[in-house]
Formats: C-alpha cells, sequence, structure tokens
C-alpha cells in the first residue's frame, strides 16, 4: 500500500436534497482503493475548462471500505468554483484524480464516550464516526444542527445511530450548548464540525465548562476560506512573480504556474505548507499558526491565507 | 526470488546463526560516511535502495523461520512480549492486512492471501507454507483466529512492531511484538508517549532531534511510509537483548577478547519504518533486526575499514548509551589492521558484488 495519487471513476451522481449532490467515486482500473479512517477525507482534483481546483471532501463511506469511496457536496453561492463544478459538470464516467485518505479528525480510540456536534455540511465526517462507533461498540451520541427540511437527508447513513439528535432555527428546536456539555460524563470526547460560527461557540462553551482542551476536537470546513483582494506573490528561491487572483488561494497561484509546493489538508490546519514570509504583510487565515507566529508576520500557510499588503515576498 | 530458508539456525544456546554470502552483501550497512551522528535521516520508504533489503515493504529472508521459532520461544517463557492496550483492535487489524496483502504479494511462492469480500466481516484465507499455516478466519472477528490478530500475524514475520495510537499531537505506544529488542522493555515502555520513551536517548534531545521527528510523524501519510536505520551491537547472534533476559546475556560482554571479537561481536542494525494505518489512522513502527559479526561484515573491504573508522570516532555518551563500553577496544584491535586508511566512497552500499572465497 504505496502510492500519493488515486485515478478515480465517477460511478454515481445523485442530487439527495437541493444543495446536496452524493458523488461515488471507483478506482479506474477496477481495483482496490486503500482503506480510510473514520473522519478522513481525500483531495479532488477537479478540472474545470478555464482553471483547476482542488478541493478536500470527508468520506462518508463505511471506514474500511475498498470498493467505493462516498462524498457529499454542498453548493455554496460563494463557492470559488469547485463545488458548482461538482454540482453541474461531474457525471458518471468522468475520471478523476485524487489524493490517497488522510486524516486529520481521527476520532480518540481513548474515549469513554464520543460526542458528535455537527453544523450543516460539517455532518459528513461523523457519517463516518457512526458507522466506525457502531462496529466497534463504542458509546456515541449525535447532535446535528440542519435545516429543518434536510433532518431526512442523511438518514440512510445515520441507521447505525442509537443517540441521534437534530436541531434547527426556531424556537423549542434550538441545541442549547452549554446545557448539553453539562450532562455529558467524565471520559467524553467532543467532536465539533460546522460552520465557523458553531465551532467557536462550542470550543468556548466547553472551555467555559472546564474540560481540557485535550477533549475538545474541531474541523474547519472551508466556506469562510474563499478569496479577496488580488495581490502579487514573489518567490524569492525561484525568482517568479506570480498575482493572485481574488477567487484563487496563494497556494492555486503558485500551482498554476507550475511550482510545487508541500501540501496535504489544503484547509489551514495542518501545517505542512508553511513558508517563510520575507516581505509583507500577511492575512493569516489559517488554524495552525499560534499567536506569536502570527504577530512575528515571518511565517504564512499559503493554502489559505493572502496578503494585506499589495505585495508578499515568499522564501520559496 | 527463491528462498532458502535455514530453518535450523539458533539465537541462542549454540548460536548457530550464520550469514550467507548473499545475505552479508545484501546486508543494510548502516554508515554513509566515517563518523557517526544523531540525525533524523528519514526517507521514503520506496522499492529501492541501496541494497535488495530495501527493496520491499516488509523484507523476508533465510532467516525467516528460525526467527519466528525464535520469537515463539521468548513468547512462551514471557507472554507479555506481545501486548495491546484495548483500544488498538481496528489497529490490530490494520496491521495483520498490511503483512499479509504485502507478504503474499512479494512472496507469492511462500505466502497467498484469499478474500471473499473486503470489508469486516468478510472471509479469508491466509496460506504460509514456509511455516506450513492454513488459516481461515473473518476479517475483523478476533474469535475466528487462534490468537489476537496483532500477535498472530506478527508471530509470522522478522522482527519487532510497535503501535502507536494519535492523540494530543503525540504518539503514544500502545500495542507491540518485541522480542528481539535492543535492550529496552515493551512492558515498562507501553503507554508512554514519543517523548517519554525517547527520554534516556543522549545528545539528540538537546539537538531538537524529537521535536522534530514527532512533528514529521504526525503527519505521515497513508500510502507514503518512511524508513530509518539504527544500530548498536549485540555479543553473539542475540534477537532476545531484553532487560527481562540480561542475566542470560548481560555477562557475555565480559568474553570478548582481541583474537574472538570478530566472531563474537556482532553488528546489530535495525531498518525501522513507519506506516500511517489505514482504518485506525494509527502508525504502525515495524523494527526489523539485522544481525552480523564484525568477521562476516569485514568480508565486505569498504564495510570493514569504515567501522572501524565511525566506532573509534564516536562519543563518549554513545559508547556508553549503547552499551559497548566493555568491548569495544578489544573490537577496534580486531579491526584497526584491516584500514589501511584508503578513502571510502560515501554511501552504504558494498560497492562489490562479489565476496572474496573465505
Amino acid at each position: 500500500m504505496i502510492g500519493e495519487t488515486l485515478e478515480l471513476t465517477v460511478v454515481g451522481v445523485d442530487d439527495i436534497a437541493p444543495s446536496l449532490r452524493h458523488v461515488r467515486l471507483a478506482a479506474a482500473d477496477g481495483g482496490q482503493l486503500p482503506p480510510a479512517s473514520a473522519g478522513a477525507n481525500i483531495q479532488l482534483r477537479l478540472q474545470g475548462e478555464a482553471r483547476t481546483w482542488r478541493n478536500a471532501y470527508s468520506l462518508i463511506s463505511q471506514p474500511g471500505r475498498r470498493d467505493v469511496y462516498e462524498i457529499i457536496v454542498r453548493r455554496v453561492p460563494e463557492s470559488r468554483g469547485g463545488s458548482a463544478f461538482v454540482h453541474e459538470v461531474l457525471k458518471p464516467g468522468d475520471r478523476l484524480v485524487a489524493s490517497w485518505p488522510s486524516n486529520l479528525f481521527a476520532p480518540q480510540r481513548t474515549a469513554r464516550h464520543h460526542l458528535m456536534i455537527a453544523g450543516g455540511i460539517g455532518i459528513t465526517p461523523f457519517l463516518s464516526y457512526v458507522a466506525d462507533f457502531a462496529h466497534n461498540g463504542a458509546s456515541h451520541a449525535l447532535h446535528v444542527c440542519c435545516r429543518e427540511s434536510e433532518t431526512a437527508t442523511f438518514a440512510p447513513w445515520l441507521q447505525d445511530c442509537g443517540d441521534l439528535n437534530y436541531y434547527w432555527d426556531a424556537d423549542g428546536h434550538r441545541l442549547d450548548i452549554p446545557a448539553l456539555l453539562a450532562q455529558q460524563p467524565a471520559g467524553t470526547h467532543l467532536y465539533v464540525c460546522g460552520p465557523a460560527a458553531l465551532n467557536d461557540q462550542v470550543i468556548q462553551a466547553a472551555a467555559d465548562a472546564g474540560w481540557p482542551a485535550s477533549h475538545v476536537h474541531c474541523e474547519h470546513f472551508g466556506a469562510a476560506l474563499s478569496g479577496g483582494t488580488p495581490f502579487t506573490a514573489f518567490l524569492s528561491r525561484s525568482g517568479i512573480e506570480v498575482e493572485v487572483g481574488e477567487s484563487e488561494s496563494l497556494l492555486e497561484a503558485i500551482e498554476r504556474i507550475g511550482a510545487s509546493a508541500p501540501c496535504l489538508c489544503r484547509g489551514g490546519a495542518c501545517g505542512v505548507c508553511v513558508t517563510g514570509v520575507l516581505e509583507g504583510e500577511p492575512e493569516h487565515r489559517d488554524h495552525y499558526l499560534g499567536a506569536d507566529e502570527r504577530e512575528g508576520g515571518q511565517l504564512i500557510m499559503p493554502c489559505v491565507s493572502r496578503a494585506r499588503s499589495a505585495r508578499l515576498v515568499l522564501d520559496l | 526470488m527463491s528462498l532458502v530458508f535455514k530453518p535450523e539456525e539458533t539465537f541462542r544456546g549454540d548460536y548457530t546463526y550464520r550469514n550467507s554470502d548473499a545475505a552479508i552483501l545484501r546486508f543494510p550497512f548502516p554508515f554513509p560516511e566515517d563518523r557517526y551522528m544523531y540525525s533524523v535521516n528519514i526517507e521514503p520508504h520506496v522499492r529501492s535502495g541501496p541494497t535488495d533489503v530495501f527493496h520491499r515493504p516488509f523484507d523476508i529472508d533465510e532467516h525467516y523461520v528460525a526467527e519466528c521459532r525464535d520469537r515463539a520461544l521468548t513468547l512462551e517463557q514471557d507472554p507479555g512480549r506481545c501486548q495491546a492496550l484495548p483500544h488498538m483492535m481496528t489497529a490490530q487489524w490494520d496491521t495483520l492486512e498490511l503483512l499479509m496483502e504485502n507478504m503474499a504479494a512479494d512472496y507469492p511462492e511462500q505466502f497467498s492471501l484469499t478474500k471473499e469480500g473486503d470489508v469486516f466481516g468478510s472471509r479469508w484465507t491466509w496460506i504460509n507454507r514456509p511455516l506450513g499455516i492454513e488459516q481461515s478466519f473473518i476479517f475483523g472477528d478476533p474469535d475466528t483466529l487462534p490468537c489476537e490478530p496483532f500477535e498472530y500475524i506478527t508471530r509470522q514475520a522478522q522482527g519487532d512492531f510497535a503501535i502507536c495510537d494519535q492523540r494530543e499531537d503525540n504518539l503514544y505506544l500502545d500495542a507491540g511484538m518485541v522480542t528481539s529488542q535492543a535492550d529496552w522493555s515493551l512492558a515498562f515502555n507501553v503507554g508512554m508517549n514519543f517523548m517519554e520513551w525517547h527520554g534516556p536517548v543522549p545528545l539528540a534531545h538537546q539537538a531538537g532531534v524529537f521535536e522534530r521527528a514527532l512533528k514529521y510523524l504526525l503527519m505521515l501519510r497513508l500510502g507514503q511510509p518512511v524508513r530509518r536505520l539504527n544500530w548498536t551491537m549485540s555479543i553473539n547472534p542475540r534477537l532476545d537483548t531484553s532487560p527481562e533476559s540480561y542475566p542470560e546475556w548481560g555477562p557475555d560482554r565480559a568474553s570478548v577478547t582481541v583474537e574472538n571479537a570478530g566472531g563474537k561481536v556482532h553488528l546489530r542494525v535495525e531498518l525501522q519504518t513507519l506506516w500511517r494505518l489505514p482504518r485506525s489512522n494509527a502508525i504502525l513502527f515495524p523494527i526489523r533486526c539485522f544481525l552480523i559479526s564484525v568477521e562476516e561484515l569485514a568480508r565486505v573491504p569498504k564495510w570493514g575499514k569504515r567501522l572501524h573508522r565511525v566506532l573509534s570516532s564516536l562519543p563518549p555518551e554513545l559508547v556508553e548509551y549503547k552499551g559497548l563500553t566493555r568491548y569495544l577496544p578489544a573490537t577496534l584491535a580486531w579491526l584497526a589492521p584491516l584500514d589501511d586508511g584508503a578513502e571510502l566512497a560515501t554511501g552504504i552500499g558494498p560497492d562489490i558484488t562479489e565476496l572474496a572465497p573465505l
């Protein structure tokens, strides 16, 4: 089991809600896919006519399944184009290149109880968690904040979830986070994945309730990370200048001109793409660098971060 | 590759273990330069390398049958050499799958694996011809194997295995099959995190080697295993040099003389690989041990000379940490006449394809 990229074929697309598309992918050569763990994601290379997107999606298939990878893609109105491509262009028979699965949000195997809070499309990593916990007999509960109309959408993946609760924006149906956290047994691990506001509320509520940070886990997803004002990046080692457009990331601009840059999560979480800044002021959008490193202004994560200054000189 | 096993070899008692000429030439000699210093020295574990030992993810060699028997003897005396904490069951199955798939793919004459279905709950059949084993079992159901899956497969593999759970931005040594270790104890280390189990290593902490290595390993990717070589020395070709069995092997260190050093002193090289496991997200750490007597090693002129130079320039802290103090002078005296001071090419390959006859 050695390799970096996978050739995949789209074997199924179906719309499970007006803005949600379920995509099934198999190995293009008909062989077995690498197994993946609960919470893993793959990065898809989506080849549009004018540009290429590289988007990471959580695998919602049963962990370890090797015949097919499944993802659910929400079409976001403010999308940079990747999710629109999946919704409008992708069809059965299409070939895609993907990374091998990686996991920056794996369940904690020592937990006595797993408490999951999902917001919207942030439910996707938990669909594979639930299958894993059911198989292993692990105690778990899932709390889903979503549109009222979508409460049935994910049911096919949640048949094994014993303790399943839905919430939506209406009186009497909102999730009371502090109350939920207050009634958890010791040894519980808390996982949250949703929009930044929900993530922040849950993390804050856990801290306020005295939860140890080691028991609180969060996965961010990309919505808040889309573009901004264009700027110029100068790669000092290769002597190349590149214009970073308003709808592409610094990393994508670097890749567009053919320079290779190490990266993994493409979501500002893993730290693999950390790059030195020689001149200019970064606008940090990552979840990785510490406060001191941000203030120091000498490091940047090009997968999500941009520039406040018109020009950024990178040690790359 | 055709493999001829040496099932009668022993790693204790009369110590009949020897390396064939081919085994000497493929030995993973660990010193690319004339001086040794700690470094992370990690590289991708790809199907290539300076000798054939590096060419397969899990190497099987002429000592396979004898090493499996030695492991069984050690486990009989001390079952605690194999342990797995309860939360490591998925990682146990991961390990079984990784080893069975690779062994069957790389050594089809020796091993075969057939599967009906491909997720938990499917029926697998494993055939290990060198050890005369045929086993059908349900993947994911430990009750269908004679022992837990990690013990089952690592009893049929060369080298030690540790599995590290990843949590709290650290790695925890939460499972292990350890019967050929260089003087460390699984029973003592199990449950420790990366910094705790590296605590006793001198010199490298100050250099920040472990912080960098840990940060790197936390990002280890599925499908992209890495490897490094580590080394120490042992008296006699003994696999089990655990603290638990120290009374059996410790006194041998006093038996080395200039006359017998070539045959008694062995270079002990660990080909360590690191794998992200797919279902559990844990990290598998196989530690394959290769033993070679100084005499056998010196049949490759480059290696004999380089070993002399490396050993004579080791920092005293390392000499002590690796337990060489007592017999290093005799070993150097044995090697010194072979070292003419000629400049040696960098790299670890033997730079010859045949050994001079004995």
